[in-house]
C-alpha cells in the first residue's frame, strides 16, 4: 500500500483535469443544444480580425517556403539570446571558462548564419 | 539584492570527449565549407574532412579504451560499453561514408539527388543532371556525432538532445534519393512525422520520470527507484513512454511500422548506414537507461520488454515472408533482429549486456554489407530490389550471389557465422527463468525467418533471370564494405572468441 | 598411417566449393571431380576404420580437434571430429553408398545442363552428413544437421522448372524446420543443464540431472529426429521429396540423411536410457510410422512414392528398435545399414527403369520389363528379397532381430512389427509384379532399354551387398561386438519360445506375398488409369491425411496470421506503388492524402503500443 500516498498526492491534479475536461464538454454541448442556429457569412468568417485573410494561393492553403525559412532563422537567433542573457548575469563567476564556451557557441551560430547568408536564405525576392 | 549561490566553474574533460567533439566540430566546419567554398572544391574537401575526422575520432576512441569516468558535469559517461559502441559506430560510419561515395554503379551518379529541393520530374531537376551534391556530408557528420553521444548520455536531457541531433539529419537524408524521388520524399516525411511524434513521447516520458523521481540523471533516477521500489503510477507511465520513444528508434514492434517504408524509400547507401548505426546507437542508449537508471526496477519492466521482444520477433519474421521487395524484407528482418537483441536486454544482467553488444556488432556489419550489396544489382530504372529481379543472379554474377547468400545465412543465424555467435550470446544470457519462453519464441521465429532468407537464396541460384537486370561492378568503397561484412560474418563465426572476449573485457556500465 | 578425420570432411567440402564457385568452367570435368571426392573420402574412411579396428576393443576412438570454436568462461565448444565404432559404420555407409551413387549419377544426369552443380550439391551433402556423424558435441552436430537439410532442400528442388519440385522443396524445408526447432531446444536445454554440449561430458553427467529435464531433452531430440527421418507426425515431406532426381532419393532420402534421426537417438542413448517416457514416445512414433508408411506404400502407383512409403516404414522399424533401449540399439543400427544397401539399390533400380521409360514413374505404365532390363530386374529382385526378409538376404537378419526385440519389449510393439512385415511383403510384391511382370502397359513412345554400365555397375554392387551384407555384418564383422562399447548391450526375454519366431515371421511374409500375387499376379488385369478403390486405398493415396494434418495444423494458422499482418501492411505498399507509378497531380494528391492517413495510423499503433507497455508495467507494479 506504499503506492497510495503517491497517488493521492496527484489526486487534485486529476480532479482539476476532470473538471476542466467536463467544463469543455459542457460548454460545447450546452452551446450546441441551447444556442440559436442562424448561419450567415459574417458568422463563418475568421474571428475578430476585421479584415479578410489574404487571398488563398492556388491549390489551397500553402505558404511560400520562405516564411518557414524566416521562422527557423528567428528561432536560431532567439535561442542565442536565451543563452546570452543568463551568461551576462553570471559572467564574472564563469570567468574564462564561460568566455571560451560562449565564444564557441557564438561561433557555431555564426557558422549557421554564414551558411544561410551564402546560400541566399536572406534574400526575400529570389 | 544578489544572493551569491555557490556556483562552481564547470569542468569539461575535453580529452575524454575527443571522438564526439571531433565529429561535431568537423560537422560545423563542414557547414562552413558548404557556405564559402566553391562547388568543385567542396567535392574534394567534404569527403576528406569526413574521413579525416572519422579517423581521428576512431583513434581517440581507441585511446579511451581503459577510461571509466563520468564526464561533462555528469552529462556523459565514458566507460567500456561506451567505447565499444562508439568504436562500432565510427567504423560503421566509415563504411557508410564509403557507400555514400559510390558513383560507379549508377550511370546517373551517386546515390543522392543533385539538388534535393527540385521538384521530382521537373526540368529544373534534369538541369542538375549527374552533379554530385555535398550537403549530405555535414548532415552525415551531425548524425554520426549525435549517435556517438546517444549511448554515452548519462541523463535524459542529454539523451534527448543526442537523439534529435542524429535523427533530424537522417530525416533529411532519407528524402534525398537520386532515383525514385517521390518514394524517397514520402519516406522522409513519414519518418519525420513519426520520428517527431516519438521524440515527443520520449520527452513526455522523461518529464513524468522527473516528476516521479525528482531527477533526470540516471544515477539519481536509480537512487529514487531503489529507495522506493513501488514508487507508483507516475513512474510506470514515464517508463512506458520513454520505452516507447526509444523502441521507435530501434524499430521494435509495434513501433516498427515506419521502418519498411523508410528503408525502402531512403537512398540505399543511407539505408545501409541507418539500419546498422541507428540500431547500435539506440540500443546502446536503451541498454544504459534500462540497466543503470531502471536496473533496480527490472522486475517491473521485464514483462513489458518480453512482450515487445516476442512481438518484434514474430511480426518481423512472419511479415517478411510475403514481402516482394528485398529492402522491405531486410527491413522486416531488422525488426526481428531488434526483438532478438531485446532478448539480451531482457536478461538485465552483465551477461545480457555483453550478449546484446555482441549482437549489435555482429548485426551491424552484416546488415550494412547486405544493403551495400543491394546497390550493385541494377535494372534500367535504378536498383533492382524486387525479389523476382534477383532471380537467376548466380548465373550473372556467382560472386554477388554467393556473398549475398552468405550474408543472408548469417542473418538467419547459421552456425559458424557471426549471426550464430550473436544469437548464442544473446539467448544464452536470457535462458533460464521465465525469459525462457521468449527465447523459445525467438527460436520459433528464427525458424520462420530462415524460410524467407532461403527463398531469396533459392531464387538467386535456381530461377531463370530477367535479362534487363545487370550486376554493376562497384568501386573500391562498396567492395570494402562488402568485404568487411563478409569477413566479420566468417571470422566472428569461426572464431567468436575475438568478439566475445573483446566485449567481455569492457565490463559493465559505469554509474 | 591413420588419416585425419577432418580430412574426411574437407575433401568433399573442398570439391563442392570448387564445383559451385568455378561456374561453367568446370562443366566438362566437374562430375568426375565430384566422384573422385566421394571415392577419396571413402578411402580415407576405410583407412580410419581399419586403424580403429587395431585399437583395443573397449576404447576405440580417433579424435581430432580442429580448433576451439567457442570458449567463454567455463564453457567450451571445440570443433572435434571423433571416429568411434558407431560413427565408423556411418562414415563407411555414407562414403561407400555415396560413391556408388555419385558414379551412377554420371550416367543418370548425363543429359542435364546443370550436372556439375548437381555434383557440387551431392558433395556438399556428403561433407555435411559426415560432419553430423563425426561431431563430438551437439552444436557441431547441429551444424551438420542444418547442412544436410540445406543440401537436401537444394537437391529436392534441383529441377526448379517443375513447380511441383519447388513446392516439394519448400515443404521439406518447412517441415524440417519444425524438427530443427526441436534440436535447437535440445541444444539449449543441454547447455543450460550441463554447462556443456560435448557428448562425453553430457553423458557422464546425465544421471545427475533431474528426470523431468532429461525427459524434455529426450522429447526435443525426438522431435528433431521425427523431422529429419520423416516420422509421424512430420512424415509428409518425404513423399513429395521424390520430386528430386532419383540418385538424390537413393542417397539422401533412403540410405543416409533420413536415418540421421535414428543416429541422433542412438548417439544420445544415455539420455534415453534415463527416461522411460522419452523411450516410450520413440517406440510409439516408430510403431505408428512403420504401419503408416507400409499402408501408404500399398496405394501408390508412382514407383518412387511407393518406395518412399517403404522408406518411412523401414525407418519406423529402426525408430521402434532404438526406442526399446539397450536391447534394440544395435539392431536399429544394423537395420539402418542393411536398409541403406537394399533401399539405395532399389531406388537406383527404379531410376534405371525410369531412365529407360522416358522418365515415366507410373507403375501402371510399366509391366513385363524383366526381359528388357535384365540387370535392373535382377538387382531389384535381390533388393526385393532383402526388404521382405527372405533368408539369407540382408533384410532378413536385421528385421528378424527387430521383430524379436519388439516382442521382448511388448506384445503391441511386436505385433506392429510383425504386421508391418506382412504389409511390406504385400506392397513390395505389388511393386515387383506391376513393374517387371504381367503384360506390357507401356506408353506408345516408350522403348525400354537397359541403362549404361556406369549405372548398372553400382546396381550390381548394391545388390551384392543386399544379398550377403546382412550375414557378413553379423558373422564376419561381428557388428554386435563392434558397436557394444558405444551402444551397450541388453538381453531381453521373448514371451514365447524363440524357435517359433522364425517360422512365424516367414509365414507372415509368405501370406503378404501370396495376397499380392492373387491381386497383381500372372494374368491379373491392371488398368492403366487407377480405379477409385476402397476408402482404405483412397485414404492411403492421400498419405493417410498427412497433408491434411500439415494444412490444418501447420499451414493454415500460419497463413491466416501472415494474411492478417499483410493486410495491416498492404495498404502502405499499395500507396507506395501508386506513388512510383506516375507524377500526375491527381495521383499525387491521392498519395498525399494516403500519406497523411497512414502516418497517422502508424502513430495510432504506436500510441496503442505505448498504452500496452504502460498497462504491462502498471500491472506488474500494482498486481
Amino acid at each position: 500500500m506504499r503506492g497510495a500516498p503517491a497517488v493521492s498526492a496527484y489526486l487534485p491534479i486529476l480532479v482539476l483535469g476532470l473538471v476542466s475536461f467536463g467544463f469543455a464538454v459542457f460548454s460545447v454541448v450546452a452551446g450546441a443544444l441551447t444556442g440559436p442556429k442562424r448561419y450567415n457569412r459574417a458568422r463563418l468568417a475568421a474571428y475578430e480580425c476585421g479584415i479578410e485573410p489574404t487571398p488563398q494561393p492556388a491549390g489551397g492553403g500553402r505558404f511560400p517556403v520562405k516564411y518557414y525559412l524566416t521562422a527557423m532563422l528567428f528561432i536560431v537567433f532567439d535561442i542565442e539570446i536565451v543563452f546570452l542573457y543568463p551568461w551576462a548575469v553570471t559572467f564574472d563567476r564563469l570567468a574564462l571558462f564561460g568566455l571560451i564556451e560562449m565564444v564557441l557557441f557564438i561561433a557555431t551560430v555564426l557558422v549557421a548564419y554564414a551558411y544561410v547568408w551564402r546560400r541566399g536564405g536572406l534574400e526575400w525576392d529570389n | 539584492m544578489g544572493v551569491q549561490l555557490p556556483f562552481p566553474t564547470p569542468q569539461i574533460e575535453y580529452s575524454l570527449l575527443l571522438p564526439v567533439l571531433v565529429i561535431l566540430g568537423a560537422a560545423v566546419v563542414s557547414v562552413l565549407i558548404e557556405a564559402v567554398a566553391a562547388e568543385s572544391l567542396r567535392r574534394t574537401l567534404q569527403p576528406l574532412l569526413a574521413f579525416g575526422s572519422l579517423a581521428i575520432a576512431l583513434a581517440g576512441c581507441v585511446g579511451l579504451w581503459d577510461q571509466r569516468q563520468v564526464v561533462a558535469q555528469g552529462a556523459l559517461v565514458v566507460d567500456g560499453p561506451t567505447v565499444i559502441l562508439q568504436g562500432t559506430l565510427l567504423i560503421l560510419a566509415v563504411l557508410g561514408a564509403l557507400l555514400m561515395m559510390e558513383s560507379r554503379v549508377d550511370p546517373a551518379g551517386d546515390p543522392f539527388a543533385a539538388r534535393a529541393s527540385t521538384i521530382p520530374g521537373s526540368a529544373d531537376e534534369r538541369g542538375f543532371g549527374a552533379r554530385r551534391q555535398t550537403e549530405v556530408w555535414p548532415l552525415f557528420l551531425f548524425a554520426v556525432g549525435g549517435m556517438l553521444m546517444f549511448p554515452a548520455a548519462n541523463d535524459l536531457l542529454t539523451a534527448f538532445i543526442a537523439l534529435e541531433v542524429f535523427s533530424l539529419p537522417l530525416y533529411l537524408l532519407t528524402g534525398m534519393a537520386r532515383r525514385r524521388r517521390l518514394l524517397s520524399q514520402e519516406a522522409a516525411l513519414k519518418y519525420f512525422v513519426l520520428g517527431a511524434f516519438s521524440s515527443a513521447v520520449f520527452l513526455f516520458g522523461s518529464a513524468l520520470i522527473y516528476a516521479a523521481t525528482g531527477s533526470l540523471d540516471f544515477a539519481g533516477i536509480a537512487d529514487a527507484v531503489s529507495a522506493d521500489p513501488t514508487s507508483g503510477l507516475l513512474l510506470s507511465a514515464g517508463v512506458a513512454l520513454l520505452l516507447a520513444g526509444m523502441l521507435f528508434k530501434v524499430g521494435a514492434a509495434p513501433f516498427h511500422q515506419w521502418s519498411p517504408d523508410v528503408y525502402q524509400g531512403a537512398p540505399t547507401a543511407l539505408t545501409a548506414f541507418m539500419s546498422a548505426a541507428t540500431k547500435v546507437a539506440a540500443f546502446g542508449a536503451l541498454l544504459r537507461v534500462m540497466f543503470v537508471a531502471l536496473g533496480g526496477a527490472a522486475w517491473d519492466w521485464q514483462p513489458a520488454v518480453a512482450v515487445i521482444a516476442g512481438l518484434s520477433m514474430l511480426v518481423g519474421a512472419i511479415t517478411a515472408v510475403v514481402q516482394s521487395d528485398i529492402k522491405r524484407v531486410l527491413a522486416y528482418s531488422s525488426v526481428a533482429h531488434a526483438g532478438f537483441i531485446l532478448t539480451g536486454v531482457l536478461a538485465a544482467s552483465p551477461k545480457g549486456l555483453s550478449g546484446s553488444l555482441v549482437y549489435l556488432v555482429a548485426y551491424g556489419f552484416v546488415t550494412l554489407a547486405a544493403f551495400g550489396l543491394l546497390t550493385v544489382v541494377r535494372s534500367p530504372a535504378g536498383e533492382a530490389t524486387d525479389v523476382q529481379q534477383w532471380a537467376g543472379l548466380a548465373k550473372k554474377s556467382p560472386v554477388t550471389a554467393s556473398v549475398f547468400s552468405l550474408l543472408l545465412l548469417t542473418m538467419a543465424g547459421l552456425p559458424l557465422t557471426s549471426g550464430f555467435t550473436a544469437k548464442f550470446a544473446a539467448w544464452s544470457a536470457a535462458w533460464g527463468g521465465w525469459q525462457t519462453g521468449v527465447v523459445v519464441i525467438g527460436a520459433v521465429s528464427s525458424t520462420i525467418a530462415a524460410a524467407f532468407y532461403l527463398r531469396i537464396i533459392v531464387s538467386m541460384w535456381f530461377s531463370e533471370g530477367d535479362d534487363a537486370v545487370v550486376v554493376a561492378l562497384p568501386g573500391l568503397g562498396t567492395r570494402t564494405v562488402v568485404g568487411v561484412g563478409v569477413a566479420s560474418a566468417v571470422v566472428f563465426g569461426v572464431a567468436p572468441q575475438l568478439l566475445l572476449g573483446l566485449v567481455d573485457g569492457v565490463g559493465v556500465f559505469l554509474r | 598411417m591413420t588419416a585425419s578425420p577432418a580430412l574426411l570432411v574437407a575433401v568433399p567440402l573442398l570439391s563442392a566449393a570448387v564445383l559451385l564457385l568455378t561456374g561453367r568452367r568446370s562443366d566438362r570435368w566437374g562430375h568426375w571431380l565430384g566422384c573422385a571426392a566421394a571415392v577419396g573420402s571413402f578411402l580415407i574412411a576405410l583407412n580410419l576404420v581399419l586403424s580403429l579396428a587395431k585399437q583395443p576393443h573397449e576404447s576405440r576412438e580417433i579424435s581430432q580437434t580442429v580448433w576451439t570454436w567457442i570458449s567463454v568462461g567455463g564453457f567450451n565448444v571445440d570443433v572435434t571430429f571423433t571416429v568411434d565404432p558407431l560413427s565408423a559404420v556411418f562414415i563407411l555407409l555414407i562414403t561407400g553408398v555415396g560413391s556408388l551413387i555419385h558414379i551412377y549419377s554420371v550416367g543418370y544426369m548425363e543429359h542435364d545442363d546443370n550436372r556439375r552443380r548437381f555434383f557440387g550439391y551431392l558433395n556438399l551433402f556428403v561433407a555435411a552428413m559426415l560432419t553430423l556423424v563425426l561431431a563430438n558435441n551437439l552444436l557441431l552436430l547441429y551444424v551438420g544437421w542444418e547442412g544436410v537439410g540445406l543440401a537436401s532442400y537444394l537437391l529436392i528442388g534441383f529441377w526448379q522448372h517443375k513447380p511441383s519440385a519447388a513446392s516439394a522443396a519448400n515443404k521439406a524445408f518447412i517441415v524440417n524446420r519444425v524438427g530443427d526447432f526441436g534440436l535447437s531446444i535440445a541444444v539449449m536445454l543441454t547447455f543450460v543443464t550441463f554447462g556443456s554440449v560435448a557428448f562425453p561430458e553430457v553423458f557422464a553427467a546425465a544421471d545427475k540431472a533431474s528426470s523431468t529435464t532429461i525427459t524434455w531433452i529426450g522429447l526435443a531430440l525426438l522431435l528433431a529426429a521425427c523431422g529429419k527421418s520423416a516420422q509421424f507426425p512430420l512424415q509428409s515431406w518425404l513423399l513429395d521429396a521424390m520430386e528430386g532426381p532419383t540418385p538424390v532419393s537413393a542417397l539422401i532420402h533412403a540410405a543416409t540423411m533420413v536415418t540421421a534421426g535414428v543416429y541422433l537417438v542412438a548417439r544420445c542413448h544415455p539420455i534415453f536410457d534415463l527416461s522411460a517416457t522419452a523411450r516410450g514416445a520413440v517406440v510409439a512414433v516408430g510403431a505408428i510410422t512403420l504401419l503408416m508408411g507400409a499402408v501408404i506404400g500399398i496405394a501408390k502407383d508412382d514407383i518412387k512414392k511407393a518406395l518412399a512409403g517403404s522408406t518411412m516404414s523401414q525407418i519406423g522399424y529402426m525408430m521402434l528398435a532404438v526406442g526399446l533401449g539397450p536391447i534394440g540399439y544395435i539392431w536399429a543400427i544394423f537395420h539402418l545399414l542393411t536398409h541403406g544397401f537394399f533401399k539405395a539399390g532399389m531406388f537406383l533400380g527404379a531410376g534405371s527403369v525410369m531412365h529407360g521409360m522416358n522418365d515415366e514413374v507410373n507403375m501402371r505404365r510399366y509391366g513385363a520389363l524383366r526381359t528388357a532390363m535384365a540387370v535392373t530386374f535382377g538387382t531389384f529382385a535381390i533388393g526385393y528379397l532383402a526388404i521382405i526378409g527372405v533368408p539369407p538376404f540382408a533384410g532378413f537378419w536385421s528385421k528378424d532381430e527387430i521383430i524379436k526385440v519388439a516382442f521382448e519389449h511388448s506384445w503391441v510393439a511386436g505385433g506392429a512389427a510383425l504386421l508391418g512385415a506382412a504389409i511390406t511383403a504385400y506392397y513390395m510384391t505389388r511393386v515387383m509384379l506391376m513393374t517387371f511382370f504381367g503384360k506390357a502397359r507401356w506408353a506408345d513412345d516408350a522403348h525400354p532399354h537397359e541403362s549404361p554400365a556406369v549405372m548398372t555397375i553400382p546396381l550390381v554392387v548394391l545388390a551384392a551387398l543386399s544379398a550377403v551384407g546382412g550375414w557378413a555384418l553379423l558373422h564376419v564383422v561381428n557388428l554386435e561386438t563392434w558397436l557394444e562399447p558405444v551402444l551397450g548391450h541388453g538381453e531381453g526375454e521373448l514371451p514365447f519360445s524363440s524357435s517359433l519366431l522364425l517360422p512365424l515371421t516367414l509365414a507372415v511374409v509368405a501370406l503378404g506375398v501370396a495376397a499380392a500375387w492373387k491381386v497383381y499376379g500372372a494374368g491379373a488385369d491392371i488398368p492403366v488409369s487407377a480405379p477409385r478403390g476402397s476408402w482404405f486405398i483412397r485414404a492411403a493415396r492421400a498419405d493417410l491425411g498427412g497433408d491434411l494434418f500439415n494444412e490444418k495444423v501447420l499451414m493454415q494458422p500460419g497463413q491466416r496470421l501472415t494474411a492478417t499482418l499483410v493486410r495491416v501492411d498492404d495498404s502502405v505498399v499499395d500507396g507506395a506503388v501508386r506513388g512510383i507509378g506516375g507524377f500526375t497531380t491527381a495521383l499525387s494528391a491521392r498519395l498525399r492524402q494516403a500519406q497523411n492517413g497512414f502516418a497517422r495510423s502508424y502513430a495510432l499503433v504506436m500510441v496503442i503500443g505505448a498504452v500496452i507497455v504502460a498497462l504491462a508495467l502498471a500491472m506488474v507494479r500494482f498486481a
